[in-house]
């Protein structure tokens, strides 16, 4: 259907998450009506990304050294560790502002269906950076679903031993959504962790 | 049917796409079937946790030529948040589920003993408090016996002689007689067998006097038994946290 070189180019495309075969297309033909310095300079920055990035040593995250930029950073509270499930959950937390330790992260969750057990997570990495006494919480952000709370679960277990916090991001209504439309297991965890409402006579 | 109305529990989800999985779901009157479920994985999504493994849900499905589109669910009972607080009880409820699936090879062949037997299963470790390891086992032999690999564990598997006999031959579905008993055959201990075959006929006064170690040689005679017949072992078994295994 192809010339072999855009055949070859639209079959790499569509190798690319969440690309099908039309939007493959479309992508190439794109490449073929974009300047050629800038194809250079995508091509080069994909190169470039593959061969620098790395895993921090400290802890798991994509980094372009051997620490990546929230390691090093001596600004981050010490004292608190997020345990995220991907490098991509340390980009979520980070555009909330709201937490401003350092993290631990993963690399999945356990999935036992999917044969991966505890030994195939970053989980005995985690420990050597509880051992100091300076951490004093743990807030285990894995995915809330089964395989994150599990997780969560065991690694709650694990933990139970250290003189620290272990805590669990608030699971419940999304923002913007209609109550009517909640699961019960939903709606069920936000009227368990329910809080008290400021400013509102009566409550505590 | 384009579209039809089941209930059914979820034994297992698969990531589609950016926003998207593929739910495997275990239904009373059409079998197992594979669903694509838009949007599941985002924040807002109406689903929910009703696409989550071991969720008994009540589930409106949308026929397609590969794979149905799931256009409803509502929960009746979310065994696996139950059971995801006790990491014992749910990495064998997993396990549950990944036999479940094995067992039911083909797609949309309605299979109400492997439905009733799972959601049986689900309830003895959710209210019954049962063994969660005893009631893998029993649920591995049961289900194995309705989908025809039923195992004997008092007369000889070959003959029929009357037993009960020391030697356990997988190839041959059980105990075998000394006539009948062949190469590779072993010997388990005779409590062990009483345990399997308790666990067959659901004995539970008689399962539960069970030792550990008696209990650890009746996991690894289903789990051979299962690889045997079903050509493969399960992923999640050797992940089952037996007591003692931490």
């Amino acid at each position: 259907m192809y010339d072999p070189v855009i055949g070859e180019l639209v079959e790499e495309l569509g190798r690319f998450p969440g690309v099908g075969p039309k939007s493959a297309q479309r992508i190439a033909y794109w490449v073929l009506d974009a300047d050629a310095e800038e194809i250079e300079q995508l091509a080069k920055v994909l190169v470039e990304v593959k061969r620098r990035v790395k895993f921090c040593k400290v802890c798991g995250n994509v980094a372009d050294d051997d620490l990546c930029r929230i390691c090093r950073d001596e600004n981050r509270d010490p004292t608190m560790i997020c345990v995220v499930e991907e490098s991509k959950d340390v980009i979520a937390i980070e555009r909330t502002r709201e937490f401003a330790g350092r993290y631990h992260v993963l690399g999945g969750a356990i999935s036992p269906i999917d044969g991966i057990g505890p030994d195939d997570l970053r989980i005995h990495e985690l420990l050597p950076r509880l051992a100091d006494g300076q951490v004093r919480e743990v807030i285990i952000a894995t995915d809330p679903n089964l395989e994150g709370e599990a997780t969560a679960t065991y690694l709650t277990r694990l933990l139970a031993d250290f003189d620290l916090e272990v805590t669990r991001p608030a699971s419940g209504l999304p923002v913007g959504g209609d109550l009517e439309y909640a699961d019960e297991v939903t709606l069920g965890r936000a009227m368990a962790a329910r809080r008290s409402s400021a400013g509102k006579a009566g409550v505590e | 049917m384009p579209s039809y109305n089941d209930e059914g529990v979820v034994l297992r989800t698969h990531k589609l796409g950016e926003a998207d999985r593929i739910v495997t779901i275990l239904t009373r009157g059409n079998g197992r079937v594979r669903a694509v479920v838009k949007g599941v994985r985002r924040v807002g999504s109406r689903f929910g946790a009703s696409c989550e493994p071991l969720s008994h849900i009540d589930v409106q499905l949308y026929e397609g030529r590969n794979l149905d589109r799931m256009t409803q669910a509502v929960i009746r009972r979310s065994y696996g948040t139950e059971l995801a607080g006790d990491y014992p009880d749910w990495t064998a409820a997993i396990a549950l589920a990944e036999v479940a699936e094995r067992l039911t090879p083909v797609e949309r062949e309605a299979n109400l003993q492997q439905y009733l037997l799972l959601i049986g299963a689900l309830r003895a470790i959710c209210d019954d408090r049962r063994d969660a390891n005893l009631v893998l086992d029993a649920f591995v032999l049961r289900s194995m016996a309705v989908a025809g690999w039923s195992a004997s564990f008092h007369d000889c598997a070959r003959c029929g002689a009357a037993g009960p006999w020391r030697s356990f031959q997988l190839a041959s579905g059980g105990s075998v007689c000394d006539a009948c008993r062949q190469y590779g055959a072993t010997t388990p201990r005779p409590q062990t067998v009483a345990l399997l075959g308790a666990l067959l006929s659901g004995d539970w006064d008689e399962a539960t006097t069970a030792g550990p170690q008696v209990r650890s040689e009746a996991s690894g005679l289903v789990a051979a038994f299962l690889q045997w017949h079903s050509e493969r072992g399960l992923r999640s078994w050797p992940l089952v946290e037996r007591a003692g295994s931490v």
